[in-house]
């Protein structure tokens, strides 16, 4: 029985929207880093600062600090202070610890998250240790810095944002030998 | 009219050649009657293994402390139970009914592409033992949940989610064929005359669950693919370390689960649609407005995902808008039931098990659809969510929604399947012992939710004791009454009173112009529909000589 | 099965018999806060208009399944369609629906405001207890369930905050606004106390928010409401909250904690006293994995009897502990725990479940462990 003329047409028209869906699938991953940036769902900080870049004085906004451990993250990580009183529109920095106290070489990588959610779109550094992967020698101890500035168009009624940091270990994620290589050409960038 | 009795059942002797003999006639046939047996014998396998399972859930649970499993194995029940519920049991029974009647309603004689039928089939049993296996493997099964949230099933998942993963495939390709071959059978095999808006509406909620199935079922095929990249080939979709975000996991794994949840139900709304007006004996109220609000559901069910995700953290922007949209929900659902009550109203009503569960179906399903309004209160939610209240919902909804409507139609068609009267005795035993149950199971889930009982716990507070003992008590009496209904099935096979081509009075549709039990090979040489008028001008009973 | 059927059997009719009336509680509870009121009051609405669309769909359908069988009535009608009621229970159900969107929309704009807070917690998920941090107060803890495995295996009557009891429960201040600052270590976790109406999911790399305010002092319990691996039903949230004078009481006391704690570091220890402290350190942190009898749950979770690394150097022992496994769910307990309790637990392990090493770790070793390593370049 062999399928009719139309029936072949129809069924090439199906599998293309089925793999147009599978596509789909894959788009939604872009699709959703834009809507995070758009919307600051799950915290994601929005881009460049394109505001005035003077300080409002009439205006205070605290900013507070979170250095988190994910699980088998073994690294000391916190902040040198908790928390910071800012002027929007002002340039700021923050600057947090970080130490490796094993014996091997460690690769970590820092993930930020801002709280109020709504808020994230109005926060944006300008220089993050979170922008690359941090290589720490055994028993090495850096301050790592973040530049910030929050938008002067920050929604009146938020006095108060969270800068979240959550420490990852990425050693494993890495083979041995760009875990080694990467220790020594900082050694040799000291 | 009768032009179009005489033209099938027993023309074209030429092309007949019965069934092939032994097992070849199962491994290579191409004929939708055979697939669609074994797609119904397929799910009724997997829907005793799922509900196995959910027995040795309900014994854990039966009290408080663990008693029979661990929670590692407890974790592993509640997962296989949801997947092998959804994708082993539910759908391939929709697809085994789509199979057998689509042809007969739509006066094709066959599915338009019999050879990918067959291959569909047989994908299933691969997947199933492929992902039944991965119970006896080091590290056990999927723990996950069926809804597998990274990282849970990813960076912290059992070595077999990879097997998990290659079945979740197979099963999508099987079911994305099966979709292609009902689409391409119903655009295309109609009869001469059969305007679309002359199909049954079995016919129509299908087109619609399988474009359905077409839009989503790539899209978990993706969102696996991304799992499976995650785990093995150093991705980080998922994985807030590498820049992922498991959240996004949530976001595509809805988008496709949302639409799924009416890929489950929308069929069995079809079924009830014509087994109301058979034994209200009057036709079906609304058809018109039926179409449509299956097809507004259908829509609605791709923008409102996130409301399995109010938790989560989404803006409240986002928040407001999904809670929106899930409400609207409720309008073309309410009219769905407004039609069926009025279909009943000032008929002339019998209660044979067909119609049991039809009724059943309507005044539960609504139960649910109620909590499900409940639920689609984001503030409200903030409490229902992952609760008890939650799991009462979707049993409400899948139970006496899918499984009834699914047993609605097996009773219906059984006559034309089996060409014998099932025991009317023993199948209303059958409706009386799962409806009381059903409800004793599931209806107590609704108190200890809402008292606070966290959903996938394998053991709880005193304080949720009595409801939870009651649960089990109605489980183990809901699942016991199944082994019955695999009784009825074989008794009906074997023998009983012999069915005429439409035993119900006052049925509709092409299927019953054929004799019962339908020959191998039916309207091999089409009908013509063209005197008949369509559903929304005329007065229905027409199809039917 | 269980290795006590008749003690479990007669626990569970007195559980059928003998429970207070809580135990056939059918509704949501009212809460303790304005939110969990006006959540609740939502919910009341809600339930009531489905109660009566439900009175009057199913009345009118049981009425038809009555009056109109067929024993009662040979003909049936042939209507089938009526455009003016098909719009008519189109729109009717609108209105209903934005009737209930209105308060819905009002309560949930309520919960999402993110003004000033009085105190700012950050509770952190993991595989499977949270860990509460006080922002600016140095003062942060663990909460792991205190059930006895004896009760979970129903070896001992179950207590009646079986499941929902904690060693360290989060304490907050009456009448403050508290605000929560959730995340998660591992993978995702979701914190909820039904009395505050919040339930948010703590998410890795993530972070949320939600907020509090507790008008009166007392005990609120809670669980993880979202999968998250094997003890998912074992790690619940208990919310102690106090008077602001009581609060602030139990604030110092915590921060003295800290001091006396590194005091304790410099004690000398005897075997049995480790050995006792050890004990509990264990059951709380590590027996829902190796299992109370130290017989693990192989390959998942290995034994520690008679193991390689429990009976073999000391270095090595504390070693493991102290930084974990990577790549297995051995997690590092060098930040969770104090010295004392790291020296306990491995002075335990090394002396349980004929583990007879008879050496002991004192916490002076495990923080000459810890400069080692820091030392080690």
């Amino acid at each position: 029985m062999n399928e009719s003329l139309p029936t072949r047409r129809l069924v090439r028209r199906l599998l293309f929207v089925v793999v147009a869906m599978f596509g789909f699938g894959f788009a939604l991953v872009p699709i959703y880093d834009v809507m995070c940036q758009a919307f600051g769902i799950n915290g994601k900080t929005a881009g460049a600062y394109s505001g005035a870049q003077t300080a409002d004085e009439a205006r205070q906004v605290r900013v507070q600090f979170l250095a988190t451990n994910a699980a088998g993250m073994i690294w000391e990580f916190q902040p040198l202070a908790d928390q910071l009183e800012v002027n929007p529109g002002a340039s700021r920095e923050m600057r947090f610890v970080a130490y490796n106290p094993t014996d091997k070489p460690m690769i970590a990588q820092a993930i930020p998250s801002v709280s109020p959610a709504r808020a994230a779109a109005y926060f944006h550094k300008t220089e993050c240790f979170c922008f690359t992967q941090q290589v720490l020698q055994p028993g090495e101890r850096i301050e790592m810095p973040v530049r910030f500035i929050v938008d002067r168009d920050l929604p009146a009624d938020v006095r108060h944002l969270t800068l979240a940091y959550t420490l990852f270990d990425i050693t494993s994620r890495q083979p041995p030998v760009a875990v080694h290589d990467a220790a020594l050409a900082k050694e040799r960038l000291q | 009219m009768s032009a179009v009795i005489d033209d099938h059942g027993h023309a074209g002797h030429d092309h007949h050649h019965g069934p092939a003999k032994g097992l070849s006639r199962w491994l290579l046939t191409t004929n939708h009657k055979d697939i669609g047996s074994m797609y119904l014998w397929f799910s009724f396998c997997a829907f005793l293994l799922g509900g196995s399972m959910a027995m040795v859930i309900r014994a854990e649970l039966f009290q408080p402390g663990l008693q029979i499993v661990q929670p590692e194995f407890f974790n592993q029940m509640t997962t296989m139970h949801g997947l092998i519920m959804v994708f082993g049991a539910v759908m391939p029974a929709f697809v085994g009914l789509a199979n057998w009647m689509i042809p007969l309603m739509i006066g094709a004689p066959d599915m338009a592409l019999p050879r990918m039928n067959n291959f569909s089939f047989w994908l299933l049993p691969a997947a199933f033992g492929l992902l039944v296996s991965t119970l006896f493997m080091e590290g056990g099964g999927p723990n996950f949940g069926w809804t597998f949230y990274a990282p849970l099933s990813t960076t912290y998942a059992p070595e077999s989610v990879t097997f998990f993963i290659f079945a979740i495939h197979l099963m999508g390709i099987s079911s994305i064929m099966g979709a292609i071959n009902v689409i391409a059978t119903i655009l295309n095999l109609r009869a001469p005359g059969m305007t679309l808006m002359k199909m049954p509406l079995f016919v129509w909620t299908w087109l619609i669950t399988a474009f359905l199935l077409i839009a989503v079922m790539p899209v978990l095929a993706g969102v696996v693919t991304m799992m499976l990249m995650d785990i093995h080939f150093g991705t980080s979709f998922f994985s807030a370390a590498g820049g992922g975000d498991p959240v996004l996991f949530q976001h595509v794994f809805w988008f496709f689960g949302h639409p799924e949840v009416y890929i489950m139900i929308l069929p069995a709304f079809g079924a009830v649609s014509s087994i109301i007006p058979a034994f209200s004996r009057k036709p079906l109220f609304g058809y018109t407005s039926m179409v449509y609000a299956t097809g507004a559901i259908a829509f609605l069910s791709f923008i409102v995902w996130s409301h399995h995700m109010f938790t989560v953290g989404i803006p409240v922007t986002g928040e407001l808008f999904f809670m929106y949209a899930t409400m609207l929900i409720a309008v073309p659902t309410g009219v769905k039931v407004f039609n069926w009550v009025s279909t009943m109203w000032r008929g002339s009503l019998t209660f044979e098990a067909p119609m049991l569960f039809a009724v059943a179906f309507v005044i539960l399903f609504t139960i649910g659809g109620f909590s499900g309004l409940m639920l689609a209160i984001a503030p409200a939610d903030f409490q229902y969510h992952d609760t008890y209240f939650v799991v009462a919902h979707f049993h409400y909804v899948l139970v006496p929604g899918a499984i009834f409507g699914i047993f609605a139609s097996a009773y219906f068609w059984l006559p034309k399947w089996t060409g014998h009267m099932y025991d009317e005795t023993l199948a209303r035993l059958h409706f009386w012992l799962s409806f009381v149950g059903m409800n004793l199971a599931f209806f107590p889930m609704h108190f200890v939710g809402l008292a606070g009982m966290p959903r996938r716990i394998p053991d709880y507070n005193m304080m949720f004791a009595n409801f939870n003992m009651v649960s089990s008590i109605g489980a183990f009496l809901f699942g016991a009454t199944q082994l019955l209904f695999l009784f009825i099935v074989i008794k009906c096979i074997r023998g009983g009173a012999p069915a005429p081509a439409k035993p119900w009075d006052g049925a509709e549709g092409l299927e019953w112009s054929v004799p019962s039990p339908a020959p191998y090979h039916t309207f091999q040489v089409p009908p013509d529909m063209s005197e008949v008028h369509e559903h929304r001008k005329g007065t229905g009973g027409e199809l039917t000589p | 099965m269980s290795r006590h059927p008749r003690a479990w059997m007669g626990l569970g009719l007195l559980a059928f018999f003998g429970q207070a009336q809580a135990a056939w509680d059918v509704n949501m509870r009212s809460g303790v806060t304005e939110v969990s009121r006006s959540v609740f009051d939502l919910h009341m609405t809600i339930f009531w208009i489905c109660v009566i669309i439900g009175v009057l769909v199913f009345g009118v359908m049981i009425w038809s399944m009555i009056a109109h069988r067929r024993s009662r009535r040979r003909e049936s009608a042939n209507f089938h369609e009526n455009t003016r009621v098909e719009v008519l229970w189109t729109l009717i159900p609108l209105l209903i629906l934005i009737g209930m969107a209105v308060p819905a929309t009002r309560t949930l704009l309520h919960i999402y405001d993110a003004s000033e807070s009085d105190v700012d917690v950050q509770i952190t998920g993991y595989q499977w207890k949270w860990h509460y941090k006080y922002l600016g107060e140095d003062v942060e803890f663990f909460s792991n369930l205190t059930t006895p495995r004896e009760q979970i295996n129903n070896q001992s009557p179950k207590g009646e905050h079986y499941l929902l009891e904690v060693d360290q429960p989060l304490v907050i201040p009456a009448g403050a606004k508290v605000r929560f600052l959730i995340t998660a270590a591992d993978v995702i976790h979701s914190w909820w106390v039904p009395d505050l109406a919040v339930k948010k999911d703590a998410i890795p790399g993530f972070i949320n928010e939600s907020w509090t305010r507790v008008e009166e002092p007392g005990l609120y319990r809670g669980q993880c409401t979202e999968l998250c691996g094997k003890d998912h039903g074992f790690m619940p949230v208990v919310v102690e909250v106090k008077s602001q004078e009581d609060f602030a009481a139990w604030l110092g006391e915590k921060k003295a904690e800290a001091a006396k704690l590194a005091e304790l570091t410099g004690k000398d220890w005897t075997l049995e006293e480790l050995v006792e402290r050890g004990e509990k350190v264990y059951q709380a942190n590590c027996a829902s994995c190796h299992q109370p009898t130290g017989e693990g749950l192989p390959p998942m979770f290995p034994a520690l009897k008679g193991s390689a690394i429990a009976t073999g150097e000391v270095d090595g022992h504390i070693g493991i502990v102290v930084n974990g496994k990577p790549g297995t769910a051995m997690a590092a307990f060098g930040k969770q725990l104090s010295e004392v309790d790291l020296a306990a637990v491995i002075t335990y392990e090394r002396n349980a479940w004929g583990n007879d090493k008879g050496d002991m770790v004192t916490p002076k070793d495990v923080l000459d462990f810890k400069q080692a390593e820091e030392a080690t370049q």
